[in-house]
């Protein structure tokens, strides 16, 4: 990549320092106010939006040369896109990359959160494509800031209660909607609602950038994560009826893996380092092979 | 509530655009379970008024209080936005004349209805949704369409939604802007006669907005005639329409008859 090689001799982490401050300070109003969207001047980055511009100047603005940095897309550490990223922040700002997720002081993630407990000390860093949880029903944007203002939320339920009554439950599985501290209704990004538990209370900062709509917005650790529902239609996660087909697992979230042209297909971890982890500790699944 | 009192309290108001006049020192008041029309021409200030008095509009001038559930008056000026939003969702209704403007045309009838109810905390699916059957029901639509959205019902439907959508929180107080506009004649009085029972079951106060002196004979109890934005005549519908005593009341009264 050439034009990395440029971008190294600009400034340590690519962004320089103003802006850095001016992206520290929204983080810091949004850990205050958990789960508040906080408008950012979102600068231009070495690649196009919709690939994380958002959590790439989050990152950038947060990371040091002591971090330690892990770069998932899906769940998945080899991806293009992940590997991009961390190549980027490995020149521009001369980290030590990780896969494990225990190892990593930062986590920049897309649509996922890592199966192992995140701990004290660690951040994660969401890259989020569109921040306004109301968007959905009212597309003007003065509007979805004073319902945000006056808690207004009806039309969150609203949307949930469309979806009971097209698909007899809910049916939304990805950016499942939650109410921060008891207060903020939140889009926690498109990661499957099958982690959403894991937002809840959990000991790691989580910090959310969204470049394209300027936002940063952020749940501090240990703070309530709640996903909205019913009384008669609670909220719940997914289940897989089959372990994964390579570790054996049967508590992490599973993607389908389509094996031939014939229908077969088996059910792996999303979560890359988690399953190998998990091999290198001898579990073995229906088609893995042992460590 | 007490009847004796006044449910709203409309004193001097006024609102222009620029240099012209909206609507100018209007006063009036509004008494519980009452319906109120007004009537003028195009441009003689009725919507002006009523956005006004249900403060969709900001006046420049005058004051409009009202009697909250706990009996008393309070000028909506002195209320903060969050109350005065929650007042406007849950004590009062507001039927557009156009019901893709009151009604959420992407979403089902039964979550049209059911908006007011979970925003004021309702949660439970169930109850939200029969509460919604119920509703359609009373504004005669057929309950198998709960699931539809409004933009697969008739004009005619679309108004009852919206009129349901409104009424389901018990509000005491509902504007409505020519309700019937809209809508073709035979499609108009079957939905006049809806309201009519409506209003008169729930003991509704009403301020209706409306040209058409028909509907103000109707549905109205009392009626206010407005030209160049001002109220130039007042008083019971039936002495007004049939003793109009100001001569451009007269010429409106006598226009209508001769059709
Ligand atoms: N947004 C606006 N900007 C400027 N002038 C306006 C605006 N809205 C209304 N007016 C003017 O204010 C006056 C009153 O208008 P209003 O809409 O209240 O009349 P109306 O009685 O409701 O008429 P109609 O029967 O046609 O609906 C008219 O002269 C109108 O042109
Ligand atoms: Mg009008």
């Amino acid at each position: 990549m050439s034009a990395i090689e440029g971008i190294a001799r600009t400034n340590y982490a690519y962004l320089d320092e103003q802006t850095k401050r001016m992206i520290r300070r929204a983080i810091l109003k949004a850990i205050a106010i958990p789960g508040y969207q906080v408008p950012f001047a979102s600068r231009e980055m070495p690649m196009p939006y919709g690939w994380g511009t958002g959590g790439v100047q989050v990152t950038a603005a947060i990371i040091g040369p002591q971090d330690r940095l892990k770069v998932i897309d899906q769940g998945a550490d080899d991806t293009t896109n992940a590997v991009s990223i961390r190549a980027f922040f490995e020149k521009v700002a001369q980290v030590t990359v990780t896969t494990h997720t225990r190892e990593a002081t930062i986590i920049q993630t897309r649509h996922r959160i890592p199966e192992a407990p995140l701990g004290e000390g660690q951040v994660l860093v969401y890259q989020v494509p569109i921040p306004e949880p109301l968007r959905f029903l009212e597309p003007r944007e003065t509007e979805t800031r004073m319902m945000h203002a006056l808690e207004e939320y009806g039309l969150m339920h609203v949307k949930l209660y469309e979806d009971i009554a097209r698909n007899g439950h809910i049916a939304t599985t990805y950016a499942y909607p939650v109410q921060v501290a008891g207060r903020y209704v939140m889009d926690p990004s498109p990661i499957p609602k099958f982690d959403n538990p894991k937002m809840d209370r959990s000991p790691a900062l989580q910090l959310f950038g969204a470049g394209r709509e300027k936002r940063i917005y952020a749940v501090p650790p240990f703070t309530e994560v709640k996903s909205l529902d019913f009384e008669d239609h609670p909220f719940t996660i997914q289940h897989f009826d089959k372990p994964c087909a390579l570790c054996g697992s049967t508590h992490s979230y599973l993607d389908e893996v389509v094996l031939d042209d014939r229908g077969g297909r088996m059910f792996v971890c999303s979560d890359t380092d988690f399953c190998e982890e998990r091999r290198e500790a001898g579990h073995v699944g229906e088609l893995g092979v042992p460590a | 509530m007490n009847a004796e009192q006044p449910l709203l309290k409309v004193s001097n108001l006024s609102r222009f655009y620029g240099g012209r006049i909206g609507c100018l020192d209007v006063s009036f008041d509004l008494w519980p379970g009452e319906v109120l029309a007004i009537v003028g021409e195009s441009g003689s200030g009725k919507t002006t008024l009523l956005n006004c008095v249900s403060s969709r509009l900001q006046a420049q001038a005058g004051r409009v209080e009202y009697r909250m559930r706990d009996g008393r008056l309070r000028a909506l000026s002195d209320m903060g936005e969050a109350e005065r939003r929650f007042l406007m969702r849950t004590d009062w209704g507001f039927v557009h004349q156009n019901p893709a403007d009151g009604l959420r045309m992407t979403v089902s009838a039964g979550a049209n209805v059911g908006e007011r109810l979970m925003a004021v905390g309702a949660r439970n699916y169930g109850q939200i949704r029969d509460t919604a059957v119920d509703w359609l029901e009373r504004v005669e639509i057929n309950t198998d369409r709960v699931d539809d959205p409004p933009r697969a019902f008739s004009g005619g439907m679309r108004q009852r939604l919206q009129i349901a959508r409104n009424l389901v929180t018990a509000p005491r107080l509902v504007f409505m802007d020519e309700p019937t506009g809209g809508l073709d004649v035979s499609v108009q009085a079957r939905l006049l006669d809806l309201l009519r029972g409506l209003v008169s079951d729930l003991g509704l106060a009403v301020i209706l907005v409306t040209h058409d002196l028909a509907v103000a004979r109707l549905l109205s109890h009392r009626m206010m005639v407005m030209k160049d934005g001002r109220v130039i005549e007042a008083g019971l519908t039936d002495r007004v329409l049939d003793d109009p005593r100001e001569p451009y009341t007269q010429l409106l009264v006598s226009s209508i008859l001769q059709v």
